[in-house]
C-alpha cells in the first residue's frame, strides 16, 4: 500500500487560543508607572534637646480642618502660596552657619526673614480634619517653590559647566536616562551642588 | 470540455490569514512581557489627588503600599463609610502597619532594605487624621522613605 503523506493539522483555531490569551494579558496589565511626591520622614530622636531656631527662620503653614490656609500668621489663597514661599527662601539676608552670605539669592534681603536657604525651615502643620487632597495641594505648592529656585539656579550655573538650556528637573531627568549623553559625573556633581544650594528643608509636623 | 475548469469570475478570493496567529502571538508576547500583575485588588475607593511637581517612582519591586479609603459600596455595610487602610487585601488597623512592613522587609534580600519605599496610595477624600498615625507608625519601625502616591496634573483637582 502506498505510504499516505500525514493529514495536515487545522491550525485554524490557533488565533482564537492566541486572543484568549492576548486578553488576558491585556485585562491583568498595569502599564502605568507609579508616581507621587517623595518625603522622607524625620527619625524618632531620643534626645529631648531642643535645637533652638530663630523664629524669622521659619516658615509656617497651617492647614486647618476646614482647609483654610493660614501663613505666617495671615490667610492665604493657596495660588499665592508658592510666590511666598519662594519670596521667603530666597531672601538671603543674613549668613549661613559658616558665616558665608548667600551670593546666589536674589531675595530682598530682608533682615525680618529667612538668613540664608541653608537655614530656612517650612514648616508645614494640619490638623485631623484636614482633607489629604487639599494637603497635597500644599504640599505640591512648597515643592513647587524648590523647583522653581533650584531650575532658576540650573540655568544660571548650568551653561558654565556645559549643561546649557537645562532646568534643574531636566537634568534630574537626562541622569537617570540611559541613553542620555554626557558627562554624568559632572553633572551628578552639578546636581548635587544645587541641592546643596538651596536644600529641601520642609518639616510635617502633628 | 476540458479537463480544467475555468475559474468562476466575480467573487472576491479569500484572504489569507495564516499569518493572523503570528501577529497576534507577537502582541502577546508584549503584553506578557510589559506586564505586572495586579497584585492587590483593591476593597476601597482610591482616587488619588494630582499634583504637578510628581516623581516616578522607580523599581517597583521595592515599593510597599499602604491603602487609604473608603470601604467600596459592596464593602460599606460591613465596614461602614469611614476611611479605611487596606494592606495586602486585607482591611487593617493602624496597629498592623509594623507587622506588614516587617513582614514586607522579611521578603526583600538584605541589602535591599534600606532603598524599600513606601508608597501611600490615600484617596483624596481622607483625613489627614489617619494619615498623620499612619505616618508616626512609619516613623517608629524606622521606614522613613515614603511617597504620597499622587497623579501628574493641576492642584485644582484636588477640591471636591
Amino acid at each position: 500500500m502506498a505510504k499516505r503523506a500525514a493529514p495536515e493539522v487545522n491550525a485554524g483555531s490557533m488565533a482564537d487560543i492566541a486572543f484568549l490569551l492576548l486578553i488576558f494579558f491585556l485585562v491583568t496589565t498595569t502599564m502605568e508607572k507609579d508616581s507621587g511626591i517623595n518625603r522622607k520622614l524625620p527619625p524618632i530622636e531620643d534626645s529631648d534637646e531642643d535645637v533652638i531656631i530663630k523664629q524669622k527662620n521659619i516658615f509656617t503653614v497651617l492647614l486647618n480642618g476646614k482647609d483654610q490656609l493660614l501663613v505666617e500668621d495671615e490667610i492665604m489663597e493657596l495660588k499665592d502660596l508658592r510666590a511666598a514661599a519662594v519670596e521667603f527662601l530666597d531672601n538671603g539676608g543674613g549668613t549661613d552657619a559658616d558665616g558665608n552670605k548667600c551670593d546666589y539669592c536674589k531675595g530682598k534681603k530682608d533682615p525680618r526673614s529667612s538668613d540664608h536657604p541653608d537655614k530656612a525651615i517650612i514648616s508645614l502643620k494640619n490638623e485631623r480634619k484636614t482633607s489629604y487632597g487639599q494637603y497635597i495641594s500644599v504640599q505640591n505648592e512648597l515643592v513647587a517653590a524648590y523647583n522653581v529656585l533650584r531650575n532658576r539656579r540650573a540655568l544660571e550655573i548650568g551653561p558654565r559647566r556645559g549643561f546649557a538650556d537645562m532646568n534643574f528637573i531636566e537634568m534630574q531627568k537626562n541622569y537617570k536616562d540611559v541613553n542620555w549623553v554626557g558627562n554624568k559625573e559632572k553633572l551628578k556633581e552639578l546636581i548635587s551642588q544645587i541641592k546643596k544650594e538651596y536644600p529641601q528643608k520642609l518639616s510635617e509636623v502633628q | 470540455m476540458s479537463k480544467f475548469k475555468k475559474k468562476k469570475d466575480g467573487g472576491l478570493p479569500a484572504i489569507n490569514t495564516a499569518s493572523l496567529p503570528d501577529i497576534v502571538f507577537m502582541l502577546l508576547f508584549f503584553f506578557m512581557v510589559a506586564t505586572v500583575m495586579r497584585d492587590n485588588s483593591l476593597m476601597i475607593d482610591n482616587h488619588l489627588p494630582s499634583a504637578s511637581e510628581v516623581e516616578k517612582l522607580e523599581k517597583k519591586n521595592l515599593v510597599m503600599y499602604i491603602y487609604v479609603g473608603k470601604p467600596s459600596s459592596q464593602y460599606k455595610k460591613k465596614y461602614g463609610t469611614e476611611a479605611r487602610i487596606q494592606l495586602n487585601d486585607k482591611f487593617a488597623e493602624v496597629s498592623d502597619i509594623a507587622a506588614f512592613i516587617y513582614s514586607e522587609r522579611e521578603s526583600k534580600r538584605e541589602e535591599e532594605i534600606p532603598y524599600l519605599t513606601t508608597s501611600l496610595k490615600v484617596d483624596k477624600k481622607a483625613n489627614m487624621g489617619l494619615i498623620g498615625d499612619i505616618k508616626q507608625e512609619l516613623r517608629k519601625v524606622n521606614a522613613l522613605k515614603i511617597n504620597y502616591a499622587s497623579i501628574k496634573g493641576d492642584v485644582s483637582r484636588n477640591k471636591q
